[in-house]
């Protein structure tokens, strides 16, 4: 299940929905991305993410049936929030359940790498120096490698 | 065809979207990206680098010698930085 939305979202709200009568999870990941409040040294005052509708969810429903395909996952959730943040606030949950751990770390770290490089979102940071696009690290395309390779 | 641009191509393009027509003798999305880099000097600035542009037809991305035809619907932007 992936959402795409402006709102926050309630972690255990979601993993006891998630959960909730499922005799096959025996392990639960959960991922939650907030905002930093600095980057490179400037002070964030806030982040506007925008995001391509429709292709976002597209992208999305396409990384987690990945996600489902490599990992035997009992469920998995991936909500990724849009519009204007501020430090702490929450971005992104990544939720993977499954029989055992091994397979909710790995899918959900997967899930977290995959999403940084391929969903269709960006970052203004606003700096005390004026706003900022953030760009991307090619750090984050190397975990994604990793992925690949194996 | 719809035009879409995101982030700090949608700023240096004063635009958001835009419907045209597909211009004659242009039929992948490199051609695609030369004839709109003469169309001013907001486009020129924003697809200097090609390298920085990341391109999606029908809201899949797609290399520089994807053909493109009447109909589709064209989103440019940079690198995502989602997560």
């Amino acid at each position: 299940m992936i959402r795409v939305q402006r709102e926050d979202f309630d972690v255990g709200a979601e993993i006891e929905r998630l959960s909730r009568g499922r005799p096959g999870i025996g392990g639960i990941v959960s991922f939650v991305g907030v905002v930093r409040g600095a980057a490179g040294g400037e002070q964030i005052g806030a982040m506007t993410l925008e995001h391509y509708p429709g292709m976002t969810e597209k992208l999305l429903a396409e990384i987690e049936a990945e996600a489902r395909q490599r990992w035997p996952l009992e469920d998995a959730l991936v909500i990724h929030r849009y519009g204007r943040l501020e430090p702490g606030e929450r971005i992104v949950l990544v939720i993977t359940a499954a029989a055992h751990r091994q397979a909710a770390f790995e899918a959900c770290e997967f899930l977290v790498d995959w999403l940084k490089t391929k969903a269709p979102f960006w970052k203004l940071e606003e700096t005390p120096s004026g706003p900022r696009w953030v760009e991307a690290r090619a750090s984050d395309d190397q975990a994604t490698k990793r992925w690949v390779a194996e | 065809m719809k035009l879409l641009y995101f982030a700090w191509l949608r700023a240096k393009i004063g635009i958001a979207e835009e419907t045209v027509e597909l211009p004659a003798g242009v039929a992948t999305v490199g051609a695609l990206l030369d004839w709109l880099k003469r169309r001013g000097p907001g486009f020129a600035d924003a697809l200097r680098d090609a390298s920085v542009v990341r391109v999606a037809v029908n809201q899949t991305y797609v290399p520089w010698d994807h053909p493109i035809k009447a109909g589709d619907e064209v989103a440019l932007f940079p690198p995502v930085t989602g997560g």
